[in-house]
């Protein structure tokens, strides 16, 4: 019995790394040929390179801006994930330990803002956007962010308040602490598990983000990583020794931030949606 | 007492106003300022909002042809990638919750493509539908290798749902493994020694006992698929001849390709109407289902 069950897992186990191979191919056809010359590119796209032209890479950096564009995809997701972190625990907290009518509501609203696809409100949030003037700047592109991620953020946070224990915060205050102090001293470090679903979450749908920001940022100077990739993509169509190197400078930041830390990655999701 | 009241009031302030000023901004006028809209040729550019009452509607219901094309693309997607994406998810976890040696690389390897943007992953198979297909043809000699792939509207449309479910169903393999964890192991041996066969412990006992994953991952894969936007653009951009074009791309041609803005809020509102109609009756119909463990 032992040893059949243990066969069979041997079976499973190769049967799984040959789809695994299957999952990976993409990324294998995507940097072996980064490298080769466009020739061999067009003679033989599945073959391992003959020779690895690294300057492939140096001219996509340059030709594609991609400077600039890391600079402002790092700016905009850190600040934007630390403002959501912060401002749906702030909320979340309040709603759930002031529980009024007014903040039941809001929390329905935000639970139903979650239906709603982002074409429906595209349009005239632009509008929004240009009459306050951000439009065609970072701060647009922060406030449009924050609107949009809050709610899930404060809907998740929002369970989770509900099972830290009220006993503690009245101690602090018994002992002096305003109200603020007990929320930044004592609530906000036992988030910290829901908090890191929250990170997770937000920072790889800003940073991966095309739409939003294509319709925000023109300034070529502005151009998030996928808007720079997206518009080198189009002027160099078919030249694949440019816009593979520019493809892999584009997804190889989040793979090695996936990779070092794919535990928290994958459970914070898993956190994530079972709650959702 | 006074003083009391308004500290409440002070501290509502503080800690739920930001969120109530970003949510209000971004969702609550954009969307009532969309219904409005809705009513109007607004043109985005002139500030002349002419009122046409349910004109926009009517065109899209009797004269365009192409939004209920990509209508249609959109319902024939989202079937086969909710499918597809659960059925491939559930089963990588199925065999993942097995005793093997790999499973963490696995689960790795499974999950990596949904971490990656679905803008660049579909300029990515843009490349191997393209190139790499056909080398691989040259190779093994395969038909499906050497289909025109992206260049008709069967091609097209398989390439999508292809590359969907190799982006996605590695999210649902982890909502079903955690969910799948947590189905005791005494069941499962106490119908092993019942004499149940794999497929009767998987009907009978798996199916029901994780039916709150099955939700989540439904309402989740209906939600991507109904809205797919980044993918469809850099993979096949609609085309050809529109015949891949989902909603989303379609209300997004219409305001900034013709720039009927007006036109564009009615058909993103009719959307908005189809998306939550579709979510409640899932949510519905699978919630009975769920039983307590």
């Amino acid at each position: 019995m032992e040893t059949r069950s243990r066969g069979r897992n041997f079976v499973i186990e190769i049967i799984m790394a040959l789809v695994a191979l299957v999952f990976l191919a993409p990324f294998y056809f995507l940097f072996a040929n980064s490298v080769k010359s466009f020739g061999e590119i067009l003679s033989n796209a599945a073959s391992w390179p003959s020779k690895f032209n690294w300057d492939n890479y140096s001219k996509a950096w340059e030709l594609a801006r991609f400077s600039e564009a890391f600079r402002n995809s790092a700016l905009i997701t850190i600040v934007s994930v630390i403002l959501i972190t912060l401002f749906s625990a702030m909320a979340a907290y309040k709603m759930v330990r002031s529980n009024t009518k007014f903040n039941r509501i809001l929390l329905m609203l935000f639970v139903m803002s979650m239906v709603v696809p982002f074409q429906t409100i595209m349009i005239p949030v632009l509008k929004v956007v240009n009459t306050l003037g951000v439009n065609n700047s970072i701060w647009g592109l922060l406030l449009t962010n924050l609107g949009l991620s809050l709610p899930l953020a404060v809907f998740l946070f929002h369970g989770f308040v509900k099972s830290v224990p009220l006993e503690i915060e009245e101690a602090a205050t018994v002992d002096g602490c305003n109200p603020i102090t007990v929320f930044f001293r004592i609530v906000l470090p036992l988030l910290k598990p829901m908090m890191m679903t929250i990170i997770v979450l937000n920072a790889l749908a800003i940073w991966n983000d095309y739409l939003l920001p294509s319709l925000i940022l023109q300034n070529p100077s502005l151009r998030t990583i996928p808007l720079a990739t997206y518009s080198f993509f189009g002027q160099y169509t078919k030249q694949w020794d440019m816009a593979l190197p520019a493809l892999a400078i584009g997804i190889l930041p989040i793979v090695i931030f996936y990779l070092l830390l794919q535990r928290y990655i994958v459970e914070g999701i898993a956190a994530g949606s079972v709650k959702g | 007492m006074r003083s009391r009241k308004l500290s409440h009031y002070g501290q509502q302030f503080f800690f739920v106003g930001p969120a109530v000023l970003f949510f209000t901004l971004v969702m609550i006028i954009p969307f009532l300022m969309g219904m409005y809209y809705s009513f109007t040729d607004w043109n985005g550019v002139s500030g002349e909002v002419t009122w046409v009452g349910f004109d926009n509607f009517a065109k899209i219901f009797s004269g365009d042809p192409d939004f209920w094309k990509s209508f249609w693309f959109t319902v024939r997607f989202t079937v086969l990638g909710v499918v597809l994406t659960n059925l491939v998810g559930f089963f990588l976890a199925y065999f993942l919750t097995k005793p093997l040696k790999s499973r963490n690389v696995l689960r790795t390897v499974f999950f990596m493509p949904n971490i990656i943007g679905g803008l660049l992953l579909g300029f990515i198979w843009q490349f191997i539908f393209i190139k790499g297909f056909s080398t691989l043809g040259d190779m093994t000699g395969w038909s499906f290798f050497q289909l025109p792939w992206l260049g008709d509207a069967t091609t097209g449309f398989w390439a999508i749902v292809m590359v969907f479910v190799w982006q996605y169903s590695g999210y649902l393999m982890v909502i079903y493994i955690a969910s799948l964890s947590n189905v005791s192991k005494e069941v499962l041996e106490a119908a092993e020694i019942d004499g149940a066969s794999h497929f009767q412990v998987l009907r009978s006992i798996i199916a029901p006992l994780i039916m709150p994953a099955v939700t989540v991952s439904l309402f989740l894969a209906i939600s991507w698929s109904f809205k797919m936007f980044d993918l469809n653009l850099s993979l096949t951009k609609g085309g050809p001849f529109k015949s891949t074009e989902s909603v989303a791309l379609n209300i997004y041609n219409e305001a900034f390709l013709n720039n009927r803005y007006g036109l564009g809020t009615a058909k993103a509102l009719l959307f908005f109407v189809i998306v939550a109609i579709i979510s409640l009756i899932q949510v519905r119909i699978t919630k009975s289902k769920e039983v307590e463990a």
